[in-house]
Parts: structure tokens; C-alpha cells; sequence
């Protein structure tokens, strides 16, 4: 039976994207967890997330699980998913400015207010919240019977700026067009809540739960 | 192409129990907010809103199965509102799954709950519920009424909507009073000022009582998102046939 740990690092909702897990997988094992055996023990890994880089950055690298987490990023199939995309970057904006994972090149921004200002003349709200459709930049298991351009639900003040386009496979608009999917290898990490967003959602969590981790 | 607006149908819980008289055709038990949240969840709604009007303190543990239940079958955002007063109450119904938390009069009472609760779970699951009545109609002026609108507090609407989105609120639900309940349309001078006026989305509710309102919510009102309660309950239109009439006047949404 396969085995999904979800990281557990003390923030933000973690059980919708379990219930969401379950849902989905009738046949794998969903676990929350925070030690590092349990995540080098599991077959897959989800690194979800809400609130502020810094302590997620902070917690994602505490020695021990810091270390298991760089491990499982080597060959588990991953899914990172807002912050679990995030600080995969070599760095956040937020907060001053944040040294994130460095496992894939780019830096995370804020949406300016300069930008929000430039869409038509009409004012673009931060966050930016809600269903936006996200553009598949390239094939890849996890887009299975999912359509191109497909609606999934967003809730974000900082987007990735990735710099290399090899490691985006979903582009987004809003007031800038920014990675909202980010994939190399066995990891797929999206800016996006799957776990909020409805028949697409589910079936991109379904797709991850059969994922052997190649691209 | 871009970012949706979306239709919030709202859900009145009393002790667990759907209140106001939801009826659909096929649901045997029309009080139960599970099954017509699944059903909501069906017709396309972009998210759910509970707002727990349940008088006791004693039964407030029960909205929080009752959200526990729904965030296990439903898959899409959910908004808890209703008695929320300290840090703990919104960590609570976060646990239990709900993706954002409204909060009304306790941020009136002390509007540093907003900083708190947005600093410690992040912007994006603080909403600032905003109940305003008209005070002023040739000059245009709404202020803050607690209680169902029937005490004032003398704070403006719109320089509290800015100042609570400086202190961390990630959206605001609007809703006036003086429409409440009405079906006659939102308040579009009160909802485009409030839209105007700050950077973080907004929600316009109140006064819903055809699909041409949630047409007018958006476009004149400037409205992010729209939300109405009785126009969908008694089943007189499906979230999906709102879409649809939206779409038809040319506003982006989630079909």
C-alpha cells in the first residue's frame, strides 16, 4: 500500500488537503507527520502551507527534518502546494526577504501595487483570491483528464518568478503572468489549493497518487 | 482570460441546523447543512459561507463538527462567520477546516484581533464582516450597526473597510442593512465605494432578489465576489443558472 506523508510543521489547515488525500485514494495511506523517519519511511510527500515564508522556511529546514525533507526532494514524488511551492525557490520577497530551499532556480515576488495598477485601469486586489485558470506549459502526468486552461482556486499575495522556464509547467494571469506550476523530475508543487478546488482539484490529487515520479 | 468572480450562496446555522427554509427538490432533510452544502457544491458554487447565529455559547462546539463534516466531503473554500470573538475561536474552526474565518463585531470591539489573528494564520483566512446602514443618503454615508442593525456605533463604513485592511484583513464581506432581506438589489453606491476604497477583495451581500442584482454587484457595484442566500435556498434559481446569466453579460466566471 502506498504511503503519502503530509508534512506537518505547525501551520496552517492541514485537514482538507488530508480529507482531500483520502477522498481521492481509497487506496493509500494518508499520514500527517513531522518526523523525519516517517517522511524517508513514505512513498510519497505533500508540503502544504499557509501563512508566512519564514517560519515555514524556518521549520521545512530544523536539522533532522530539514535534512529528510532534501532527501525525499532527491527521488520521492513531491507535491508542494502554496508555500509547499514556494520555498523551493532560492528566495521570498516577503518579510523583508527570505533564503528559501535554492531546489529550484527563481525568486519569489509580492504582487506590486505598481502592477496591480496597470490591467485596463482596472485595480487588480491582493490577495489574489479566487478561481484563475492556469495554462499548461508542457505535458505531464499530473495534467491527466485535467483540461487545458482549467480552474483551480488561488489565495496568494506572492507568486513565484522562476528562472528557468525547464521548471514550469502552468502559467497564470493576473495583472503579470507568473508560475503557478512548478515541475522538474519527481517534484510538482502548484501555487494553487487542489484541495479546494472542486472535480480538477481532486483529479490532480488523484493523478499524484498514482504518479511513479517520472516526468 | 483571468480570475473569476465568484458566487457565494450563504447558509444561516442555528445548532447545527440549517435555518430560513432551504428547500431542494430531491433533499429529504432540508436542514442539514452537510447535504446542502454537497448540493451548493454541485451546481458550481465557488464557496460556501456558514454564519452561526446560534444564541447560546453553549452549542457553539456543534458548528464546529458541523464543519468538520462538510470540509470532509466538500472540495471547495469555505468561510465560517458567527460569534467569533478570540484567537482561539478562529484557530478552531481552521482546524476543523474552514478555509477562512469572518469576523464582525468582536473586531469592532476591539480591532486588534484583526492584527492578531492575521499575523498568526495569515491574511488570507481573515475576512472583516462589515454591516453597514445607510446614515446619510445625500451625501452617502453608512456606518457600522451591530446587534442585526439595531445599534449604531458611529464608525463609518468605509474608513473602517481601509483601516481593517491595513490591520491584515484579507477580504471583506459587505453587507447592508438596509437591503438585507429586502430582494430589492445591493446597495451599488455603498458596495462600489467600499470596492473603491480598499485593496483587498470584496464580497457584496445583502438585498439579492433576482439575477440581474448579481450582474449589478459586479459591475456597478465593482463587486470581487457576490453572495445571496434566499434566491438560492427556495430554489428558485441554481448556482449554476446564476452563473450562466452572469456569463451572458459578459463577466468571467467559473462554469
Amino acid at each position: 500500500m502506498t504511503t503519502v506523508a503530509v508534512l506537518d510543521y505547525g501551520m496552517g489547515n492541514l485537514h482538507s488537503v488530508c480529507k482531500a488525500l483520502e477522498h481521492v485514494s481509497s487506496k493509500a495511506r494518508v499520514i500527517l507527520t513531522s518526523d523525519a523517519d516517517a517522511l524517508l519511511k513514505a512513498d510519497k510527500i505533500v508540503v502544504p502551507g499557509q501563512g508566512a515564508i519564514a517560519g515555514c522556511v524556518q521549520a521545512l529546514s530544523a536539522q533532522g527534518l530539514g535534512q529528510a525533507l532534501m532527501q525525499c526532494l532527491e527521488n520521492k514524488p513531491y507535491l508542494g502546494i502554496c508555500l509547499g511551492l514556494q520555498a523551493l525557490y532560492d528566495s521570498s520577497e516577503e518579510g523583508g526577504g527570505v533564503d528559501c530551499l535554492a531546489v529550484l532556480p527563481g525568486r519569489v515576488r509580492h504582487f506590486s501595487g505598481k502592477m496591480a495598477d496597470a490591467g485596463e485601469g482596472v485595480r487588480l486586489k491582493i490577495p489574489h483570491m479566487g478561481w484563475n485558470q492556469v495554462r499548461q506549459t508542457r505535458e505531464h502526468p499530473l495534467w491527466h483528464d485535467i483540461p487545458q486552461d482549467a480552474r483551480f482556486y488561488f489565495v496568494h499575495s506572492y507568486y513565484a518568478d522562476s528562472a528557468d522556464n525547464k521548471n514550469v509547467a502552468g502559467l497564470t494571469q493576473y495583472g503579470i503572468e507568473f508560475t503557478s506550476v512548478a515541475a522538474r523530475d519527481n517534484i510538482f508543487a502548484v501555487q494553487f489549493h487542489p484541495e479546494k478546488s472542486q472535480r480538477y482539484g481532486l483529479q490532480l490529487l488523484e493523478n499524484f497518487i498514482h504518479w511513479n515520479g517520472e516526468a | 482570460m483571468g480570475l473569476a468572480k465568484r458566487i457565494i450562496p450563504c447558509l444561516d446555522v442555528d445548532n447545527g441546523r440549517v435555518v430560513k427554509g432551504v428547500r431542494f427538490v430531491e433533499i429529504r432533510d432540508a436542514g442539514d447543512p452537510v447535504e446542502i452544502a454537497r448540493r451548493y457544491d454541485e451546481q458550481g458554487a465557488d464557496e460556501i459561507t456558514f454564519l452561526d447565529i446560534t444564541a447560546s455559547s453553549d452549542n457553539r462546539d456543534t458548528m464546529v463538527h458541523v464543519v468538520e463534516a462538510i470540509a470532509g466531503q466538500v472540495f471547495i473554500p469555505l468561510t465560517v462567520g458567527g460569534g467569533i470573538r478570540q484567537v482561539e475561536d478562529v484557530r478552531r474552526m481552521l482546524n476543523a477546516g474552514a478555509d477562512k474565518v469572518a469576523i464582525n463585531t468582536a473586531a469592532i470591539h476591539n480591532p486588534d484581533l484583526i492584527k492578531e489573528t492575521a499575523d498568526h494564520f495569515g491574511a488570507q483566512c481573515i475576512v472583516i464582516a462589515i454591516d453597514a446602514k445607510c446614515v446619510d443618503d445625500q451625501a452617502g454615508r453608512w456606518q457600522l450597526f451591530t446587534h442585526g442593525g439595531r445599534k449604531e456605533t458611529g464608525i463609518d463604513a468605509i474608513e473602517w473597510a481601509v483601516k481593517m485592511a491595513e490591520y491584515g484583513a484579507g477580504e471583506v464581506l459587505l453587507t447592508s442593512m438596509d437591503r438585507d432581506g429586502t430582494r430589492d438589489g445591493f446597495d451599488l453606491a455603498l458596495t462600489q465605494q467600499v470596492c473603491d476604497a480598499v485593496p483587498i477583495p470584496v464580497i457584496a451581500s445583502g438585498g439579492v432578489g433576482n439575477l440581474d442584482h448579481l450582474v449589478d454587484g459586479i459591475l456597478q457595484g465593482h463587486a470581487d465576489a457576490v453572495l445571496a442566500a434566499s434566491i438560492f435556498h427556495f430554489g428558485e434559481f441554481t448556482v449554476g443558472q446564476a452563473k450562466e446569466h452572469m456569463a451572458n453579460a459578459g463577466i468571467e466566471v467559473r462554469l
